[in-house]
């Protein structure tokens, strides 16, 4: 049994259409990797008989829903676990047409990876932009492009490379730092788990070998100290009479007992006395981890305050440029009030004026269509009642981001980065 | 490495905590739904550390089939006094008592549909707005596209084509007067990382998941356990064996395993080399490809 104590946990994201054989390559990942129970394979084997294939179709391990089963698509994003010595491994799963846009947001926004399959004989085509691009502006720091069906196109070299370059041209205009390319076969599992004979010529490392070693720990925002406070916690009870602790989860920066700390948006100063957890005293917390927080002096901070460190603080606003996914049927209303969460803040904003729209499949702005609707991203300019606390999306993934909330029918209708 | 990174069993439970303190900040009175079975269990651990130095802040609900193992119940007891908690329990006897649901007949009848019944009006009866389970994305194909916060109607049904985008870690639990949520703290871990954390956390289970003799009936390629509810068909007969349960539902229908895993640690490896999911043993699973997802639809756990 490996050592629990070093594996990491590393969550990824796919997108692709019906038939560059996303599912059938996770099917092999889990599959290869022995994650695949009897049970499950057995089901597939049957579901694939009753089709009348000849082949076990990998690709139904990942189908969730009935409907999507009678329909051959994925619907919606799911999520799939396997593990291997080294680290933990979750795949957020989406769908990689233009109307599911909303889901591939949504699963690249936990992810701290993202694979993005290109089929060897089409080359570079509208959807990969699309996912690359959504990749970027989600932040998510690393990238792999995987060079599938390379059986098609007789492994060759050749090929490979004209997509790689193909590729990075488009690239130069996204904002991911790490991006490598792998040629393989998901259906013969070339260079998938195990390496491929076929393709000597290629020196890289095996897909699985990359998601195992790629170096992530400092995929964290250790800089500015942000805690945003969930609830406060008072037990009323003898031992702890006067107790009163910050819970929350530590979203950036380092904190330490005996740091001096501002409490925003009151703007009270005070020194962080201990930080707590039901296993002891911590001497240090930094994110992602759940600690609660206790501070020399009483002062009044409640859900939604954030405590920071004197010396580097968040911008404290009220108007907001925010890039936005809609997510809804129903197309924003300018003017209008929505509910808007920003870490565990809570308060009522409007849209005052949307300043472009994003074609996704070419980053061009488009600045004379501004009608919006479900999977649209543009940029706007907002306004809330309360200012919130926050940081760019590019400097910090948690206080930089929101959501937008229909106050009639509570809905999840809307995703902001801010910029 | 950096040394500022937690390993993949210490982020979980960062995750778990947040989602349970997000709970405790959206709703006005939530409950943990409590089966007895290791991942009720957890959750509750994980609350009890998420509240820590104060007490848990949810009612445990417990849904009683009139079927459980003697064992679930005993452990239940002990773990309400030893918290403190309050516990609300809905029984699917009365239920039938009342005429709200009929009990099924046929050779594999089972109180397992039932409870969704008992459950829903027990959340009626004390007016949860939530309710914390233990459920997991990788049990079942169903479960893979749950959210952590699940919106659930007026009729407490679960509609998976159109849930809510959950993104980031910004959890929208706004609901409306008479609907509630389920809201799953331990959606990401896997059984393997279930049993590491118990081993890690020593935390105390029935002991049923442990190795032990019992009576058994090998049936539909499982041993079930020998209870009063169960009657002999022809051909078979009831053995001693050394058994542990990788699952705890009623004792009508979760199957045992045979195993010599008389520990914690060894439970570990014995998870880490099985080749059937652990849901392989439960009857009500297998009823077709879809039961999983149909439950649910109509308001299952």
């Amino acid at each position: 049994m490996a050592n629990i104590d070093n594996t990491q946990l590393l969550r990824f994201t796919t997108a692709g259409s019906v038939d560059d054989g996303k599912s059938t390559l996770i099917g092999r990942l889990l599959y290869d990797s022995k994650s695949i129970f009897e049970d499950q394979l057995d089901a597939v084997k049957r579901s694939s008989e009753r089709k009348g294939l000849r082949h076990v179709e990998l690709a139904h391990l990942t189908d969730g829903l009935k409907d999507e089963r009678e329909q051959g698509i994925t619907i919606d994003v799911a999520y799939r676990y396997f593990a291997t010595p080294k680290r933990k491994f979750i795949i957020a799963d989406t769908p990689g047409h233009i109307q599911y846009t909303r889901n591939m947001v949504t699963g690249a926004s936990t992810a701290n990876l993202a694979l993005i399959l290109v089929d060897a004989r089409k080359g570079v085509i509208e959807q990969t932009c699309r996912h690359s691009f959504i990749a970027s502006l989600l932040q998510i720091p690393h990238l792999i492009v995987c060079v599938n069906k390379m059986d098609l196109v007789d492994y060759s070299e050749e090929a490979y490379n004209k997509i790689v370059e193909e590729y990075k041209e488009f690239a130069a205009k996204l904002e991911i730092n790490d991006i490598r390319f792998i040629p393989i076969s998901a259906l013969k599992g070339d260079n998938v788990v195990n390496r491929s004979e076929a393709m000597s010529w290629f020196k890289g490392s095996t897909l699985l070998n990359t998601l195992e070693t790629i170096h992530i720990s400092s995929d964290q925002n250790h800089v500015d100290c942000r805690f945003p406070v969930q609830t406060v916690i008072r037990p009323h009870n003898d031992e702890y009479h006067d107790y009163r602790g910050y819970a929350g989860r530590v979203a950036g920066g380092i904190f330490k007992p005996g740091d001096e700390v501002t409490v925003l948006p009151s703007g009270l100063e005070s020194k962080i006395k201990s930080i707590d957890t039901f296993d002891g005293k911590v001497e240090e917390a930094f994110s992602p981890m759940a600690v609660t927080i206790t501070l020399e002096d009483e002062i009044d901070i409640s859900r939604g305050d954030m405590i920071v460190r004197r010396n580097n603080q968040p911008q404290v606003a009220q108007g907001l440029d925010v890039m936005i996914c809609w997510l809804n049927n129903k197309g924003p209303q300018l003017r209008a009030k929505y509910i808007l969460k920003h870490t565990s803040n809570e308060v009522r904003a409007v849209l005052k004026e949307v300043l472009y729209k994003v074609d996704i499949n070419t980053l061009h702005r488009i600045e004379e269509d501004k009608e919006i609707q479900m999977n649209d991203i543009f940029r706007v300019k907002m306004r809330s009642t309360k200012p919130l606390m926050i940081d760019s999306y590019r400097r910090n993934r948690v206080t930089g981001s929101l959501i937008l909330i229909d106050e009639a029918t509570n809905e999840t209708v809307a995703a902001g980065m801010i910029i | 490495m950096s040394k500022y990174f937690l390993n993949h069993i210490k982020e979980l439970e960062a995750e778990a905590l947040f989602v349970l303190r997000e709970v405790f900040a959206q709703f006005e009175n939530p409950a943990i739904l409590f089966s007895g079975g290791k991942d009720s269990i957890v959750v509750t651990h994980l609350a009890r550390k998420a509240f820590f130095p104060a007490k848990i802040p949810f009612t445990l609900l417990h849904v009683d089939t009139g079927h459980n193992f003697p064992e679930t119940i005993a452990f239940r007891d002990a773990l309400v006094k030893e918290l403190g908690v309050k516990l609300a329990v809905g029984s699917v006897q009365e239920s039938i008592d009342q005429g709200r649901v009929v009990e099924e007949r046929g050779k594999n009848a089972s109180r397992n549909a039932l409870q969704t019944v008992t459950l829903l009006d027990t959340i009626e009866e004390n007016k949860f707005d939530v309710c914390i389970g233990g459920g997991r994305r990788d049990e079942e194909k169903a479960r893979a596209k749950e959210r952590f916060f699940s919106h659930r109607d007026e009729f407490g049904q679960w509609d998976p084509k159109n849930q809510r985008s959950e993104l980031w870690n910004i959890f929208n639990g706004k609901h409306h007067q008479g609907e509630h949520f389920r809201v799953f703290p331990i959606s990401n871990w896997t059984e393997m990382d279930v049993w590491q954390y118990i081993d890690m956390e020593n935390i105390a289970i029935p002991s049923l998941y442990i190795a032990h003799e019992r009576e058994v009936v090998w049936r539909d390629n499982t041993w079930l356990p020998f209870s009063d509810f169960l009657t002999l068909r022809s051909g078979e007969k009831v053995e001693r064996k050394q058994v542990r349960f990788r699952t705890l539902g009623d004792i009508t229908i979760t199957g045992g395993v045979e195993s010599d895993a008389d520990s914690l640690e060894k439970i570990v490896a014995e998870v880490a080399a099985a080749r059937q999911t652990e849901r392989g043993n439960r009857a009500d699973d297998k009823r077709s490809e879809t039961a999983m997802e149909d439950r649910k639809r109509d308001g299952y756990f």
